[in-house]
């Protein structure tokens, strides 16, 4: 049962947004054409026990994709950020 | 009115001035308010109060609580059947109708107490390793006798009339338990400024302390913590609500009962019978006490062996005596504290006690009071069938053994600390030996423990720890407290309760008699080493293997003694033996309360087009596609839809026709790189698509499936109206979002959806154009000005309204959008102005029909799993630019020229029902597994005069032609079927183009 803390909207239940996968993985150039590039970024996942980066969207709130940290093993939330502004080095 | 037998003359909890009458197996029971069921049925002398689950031995009051695995009743008749609950836990109140279960004729003359005496061939895993024979499927043909015959309470098919609720809380600090460390908890976190929810699964507060004499110091100390935390405004205090599970981000589900003053509560008037809590807290404090557990010996389960904190829970809170002869066997100090109460109310009490070495006080207090103490001795067996006469009393030291008479066995065998909800919460417990029992460890931040449930076992120790916890956690929630260290009134010197205890002794391994583990799945000490001997010596293979600590009870008081019993059989001690996993409900719940509101229509919510009064004023019967309501059929065209949507599809190909696809998925698309946007989402081109054009186009998702289909029209320079299936349209939404938001963030793209904005009507048939020139003659529709796939704005009467010529069907059509609000009045005006052209509105049936008849893939072919090459369309990617799922399409599985793709199918018997979802095989095929490919739709093709089908088929078209057979196994049908282009009509597109 994870609250959200999102950036617009505030600390909100998990049920008010939906999974958006592993946020840690850089997505391949809209041109890119190696197969082996996408088949990697599309189905090759690390699965961490401990901390995490994930995708969420906020789909009934400011249906924001959110970039939230998250620790796999604890359930622990960590902070939220938009994914527009892209991911911390 | 005495309100029983054996109510005393004074004293408990009960209020005399308010008797109450209930029903009982039919018969009128009497007791008070303040009374439960059990403690009803004990005043009346009515001990057996169950047949056992799978020996029918009779059974008795074993607890006070909701520990009680024997005395389980059925309440309520009809919708309102509530079986398995514990009659303890069932409060007395007017209108209140019980009764026993699990026993025929009656419980108390069972035949199947005859399994008793074949207790010997019903061992544990006996049904698996018996029933599992001769063949396969053997357990399916006995098992719904056996669950017959060894059945709990049974669940009735009536709809449930009564009301439930649900509803989110939040707090700073929940306390669950509403004993001596809870209430002081919540008095310290309060002091400290943090706001409190005390939640008390009993009607009243105090927890242990209510056992405790009415007249005593331990009554008024109690009642000045309930008087402190009822004055607390910042305390709010919910009883009768139990803590059912603990989960992650300190979220705790709470059950609260509001039945208790009305069996009945009366759903139309709004009262709910029980509401289901959302409760989030920013800190927890677990104070949920222990249960006592019983002692191991022979015939432990007669009816009047009670747990020792039971009978002084009835003697005290229901002025009861449970026997006029006690015999207490015990190992801890609370079992004398039981026979001292049980002696200063009149009773003959004589203590077993396993230990030499009791505390002198206790001792002098006990032969003060004329207790007959027999200290290193044990009860070995219990003696009497229907109820306790007496007991088998053994001397450790001797071994001599003598009997004792008594009506009531009190047992005390340790206690365990009720760690079930920091068990859900993934918290292993600890064994501590100096306490026997398994306490929780390892506490998440913000998780606290107070009271018995950490060891904390007398009153005053109780306080002391829910002070401390308590304020830890007002401080986790950042409540600074300037105050001195939190106080609660000044605990009394009998709160410093005796507590020392030794651990159980095993009972003896000879001797008659069977000795019950775990008495609500009735399995033995024999159960467990023959479980323990067969390789199942894990206690959670245990579990499974003999059902020990499954069940309405969950084996609150069979745990702990089966692991000992466990450990005793092999190398490791009960520590390494470890516990069982609790898991969340703590008590059982209704569904009813679950759902709460969400049944009935309330189940799911139900998205309704603009148009719909229309419809269900003009004959339309409405289909469920989705979240949506949609028409199926309209009444014009016939009373059911088998002849009305051939009627509708006739008139659709000869005519006009009109239908609501206001459901589509719409999404305005604005900006400058909208067509740059555009262009990377779709697989064909839509960069240079002209403004007054629009274009059919397909998404892909990064795996090179297929994600949706829809048409984008441009209305202006950055200006974009996109359409998607109505299956799709949420999916597609967000996938537009996710690239815009996490890809392409320097795209200038703002995406909005619009679905519910615009209602959408599409006119399609020959006759189209014509009813529009009768409908909208300010609009020149005709084909030079808007040609197939043209697309035209304009604003009539203030009302902007968009014309997109584009069809489904395969028949010259046009799609309408208008402001929602304005689609009823756009609607009714095209049905009157086109008239005279016999237009009529269709429904969901015949539009799917037309589109299978020109060959058009929707929901049910686009299943996830199929690329564009699968569905014909890889004609449609461009070659030269890039766009999402490219690279992985050429993925060399997905090239393999036997995928299952898209087919036509037409029956060989034209008239064939042939099913959705049958199984393709080629002929000559063995029908049996899963085929060549399926069937995803199908209809009856009014132009062909035959049925015809869509579906998905091994290597597909290469396969044009050949006969293959269509096989429904559920119903035992085979249909033979001509593989063919899936573009039964027109597939030149020559209608469109007119």
């Amino acid at each position: 049962m994870l609250r959200i803390p999102c950036p617009h909207c505030g600390e909100r239940d998990y049920t008010e947004f939906r999974y958006g996968g592993d946020a840690s993985k850089t997505r391949p150039a809209h041109d890119e054409r190696d197969v082996r590039a996408w088949h990697d970024h599309v189905f090759v996942f690390t699965n961490p026990r401990g901390p995490h980066r994930e995708y969420w969207q906020h789909v009934q709130g400011c249906r924001q994709w959110l970039i939230l940290e998250r620790d796999t093993a604890t359930n622990a939330v960590g902070t939220a950020r938009l994914a527009r502004d892209g991911t911390p080095a | 009115m005495s309100g029983g037998p054996h109510r005393l003359a004074r004293g408990g909890r009960i209020d005399r001035d308010r008797p109450i009458r209930c029903e009982f197996d039919g018969r009128p029971l009497a007791g008070f308010a303040g009374d439960t069921l059990a403690s009803a049925l004990l005043a009346n002398g009515i001990t057996l109060v169950g047949r056992s689950f799978k020996y029918h031995r009779p059974r008795g009051l074993l607890a006070a609580g909701v520990e009680e695995p024997n005395a389980l009743v059925t309440v309520g008749d009809g919708g309102r059947t509530t079986p398995n609950l514990p009659a303890t836990t069932v409060e007395m109140r007017t209108g209140l109708r019980a009764r026993r279960q699990n026993g025929w004729p009656s419980v108390d003359v069972d035949l199947g107490a005859l399994n008793g005496w074949l207790a010997p061939l019903l061992p544990a895993g006996f049904y698996y390793k018996t029933l599992m024979g001769p063949r396969r499927g053997s357990w399916m043909w006995y098992e719904p006798f056996i669950r017959r015959a060894a059945g709990l309470g049974r669940a009735v098919h009536e709809r449930d009339p009564d009301r439930y609720d649900a509803r989110h809380a939040f707090t700073d600090v929940l306390v669950i338990g509403a004993g001596p460390a809870g209430l002081a908890a919540a008095l310290a976190a309060a002091a400290a400024g943090a706001e409190v929810l005390l939640v008390e699964q009993d009607s009243a507060l105090g927890g242990s302390l209510l056992a405790a004499p009415v007249t005593g110091s331990l009554e008024r100390w109690r009642s000045q913590l309930e008087t402190a935390v009822r004055s607390t405004p910042t305390i709010e205090v919910l009883t009768r609500t139990t803590a059912l599970g603990a989960y992650d981000g300190r979220t705790v589900a709470l059950l609260e009962r509001h039945d208790h003053a009305d069996p009945d509560p009366d759903p139309d008037r709004g009262a709910a019978r029980e509401t289901v809590v959302t409760l989030r807290a920013r800190a927890i404090v677990t104070a949920t006490g222990a249960f006592e557990r019983p002692l191991l010996f022979a015939d432990n389960d007669r009816p009047g062996v009670m747990l020792a904190s039971a009978a002084r829970t009835y003697l005290n809170r229901y002025a009861i005596a449970p026997g006029r002869r006690a015999l207490v066997a015990t190992c801890t100090d609370a079992g004398w504290l039981t026979a001292l109460d049980l002696a200063a109310a009149g009773t003959a009490v004589t203590v077993v006690e396993q230990r030499d070495e009791i505390a002198e006080p206790l001792v002098a207090a006990a032969r003060g009071a004329g207790i007959d103490v027999r200290t290193g001795a044990m009860v070995t067996r219990a003696l009497g069938t229907r109820g306790v006469a007496g007991a088998r009393v053994e001397s450790r030291a001797s071994g001599r053994a003598q009997r004792l008479d008594c009506d009531v066995l009190c047992v005390s065998g340790g206690w365990s600390p009720t760690l079930h909800l920091t068990s859900h919460t993934g918290r292993k417990p600890r064994y501590r030996p100096e306490l026997d029992a398994f306490v929780p460890e390892d506490w998440a931040a913000g998780d606290f423990g107070a009271g018995a449930v950490v060891g904390a076992y007398s009153s005053a120790a109780a306080v002391e720890s829910g002070l401390a916890a308590g304020r830890a956690a007002a401080t986790f929630c950042g409540c600074v407290s300037t105050a001195d260290p939190p106080t609660a009134p000044t605990a009394p010197a009998e709160a410093d309760e005796p507590t020392a205890l030794a651990a159980a002794l095993p009972p003896p391994r000879r001797g008659r008699g069977r000795t019950f583990v775990d008495l609500q799945n009735d399995v033995t000490v024999k159960d467990v080493a023959l479980a323990h001997d067969e390789g199942y010596g894990a206690v959670e293979h245990l579990k499974r293997y003999t059902t020990l600590g499954m069940g309405t009870d969950q084996g609150r008081t069979s745990n702990v003694n089966a692991i000992a019993t466990l450990a005793s059989l092999g190398a490791r001690g009960v520590g390494e033996t470890g516990t069982t996993t609790f898991r969340p409900p703590f008590t059982p719940v209704s569904v009813g309360a679950l759902a709460a509101r969400s049944v009935g229509r309330h189940f799911r919510p139900i998205r309704r087009s603009p148009l719909e009064p229309w419809h269900l004023a003009n004959g339309a019967t409405m289909i469920e596609a989705g979240p949506w309501l949609r028409p199926w059929f309209y009444a014009w065209a016939g009373s059911d839809v088998g002849s009305a949507y051939r009627e509708e599809m006739r008139l659709v190909r000869s005519g006009v026709g009109v239908s609501d696809v206001s459901s589509l998925g719409k999404i305005d698309v604005q900006g400058p790189d909208a067509a740059q946007f555009l262009n990377r989402v779709y697989v064909n081109g839509f960069a240079k698509l002209a403004v007054g054009k629009a274009r059919y186009g397909v998404m892909l998702n990064d795996d090179a499936t297929v994600l949706d289909d829809g048409t984008t029209a441009r209305f202006g320079e950055h200006r974009y109206f996109m359409t998607t299936t109505t299956a799709q349209a949420g999916e597609v939404m967000s996938w537009l979002e996710f690239l815009l938001q996490t890809a392409w963030p320097e795209l200038r793209v703002q995406v909005v959806s619009v679905t519910d904005a615009w209602a959408g009507m599409s006119v399609a048939g020959p006759r189209a154009r014509e009813a529009l020139e009768r409908a909208l003659p300010g609009v020149d529709v005709s084909n030079d000005a808007l040609p197939h796939m043209g697309v035209r704005e304009v604003v009539l009467d203030g009302v902007p309204l968009r014309v997109l010529r584009l069809s489904f069907s395969g028949e010259l059509a046009y799609e309408l959008y208008v402001p929602a609000t304005r689609g009823i009045s756009l609607w009714e005006h095209l049905l009157a102005a086109a008239a005279p052209l016999g237009i009529k509105p269709y429904g969901l049936e015949a539009l799917a029909s037309l589109r299978i008849e020109k060959g058009h893939v929707a929901g049910l072919e686009l299943d996830h799993r199929n690329t564009l090459d699968d569905l014909g369309l890889g004609k449609l990617a461009s070659g030269d630019k890039a766009y999402v799922g490219r690279a992985l399409r050429a993925r060399p599985a997905l090239q393999a020229e036997d995928r299952w793709s898209l087919v036509g199918l037409e029956c060989l018997d034209a008239g064939a029902r042939l099913r959705g979802g049958s199984i393709l095989f080629a002929s000559g095929d063995a029908i049996a597994g899963h085929g060549r490919g399926y069937v995803t739709s199908v209809t009856f093709s009014t132009v062909l005069g035959k049925t015809i089908a869509l579906g998905l088929y091994q290597g597909g078209l290469r396969h044009r032609g050949e006969e293959i057979v269509c096989a429904f196994p559920l119903k035992g049908e085979t249909v033979r079927a001509r593989i063919v282009s899936p573009m039964f009509i027109d597939p030149e597109g020559t209608r469109l183009h007119v």
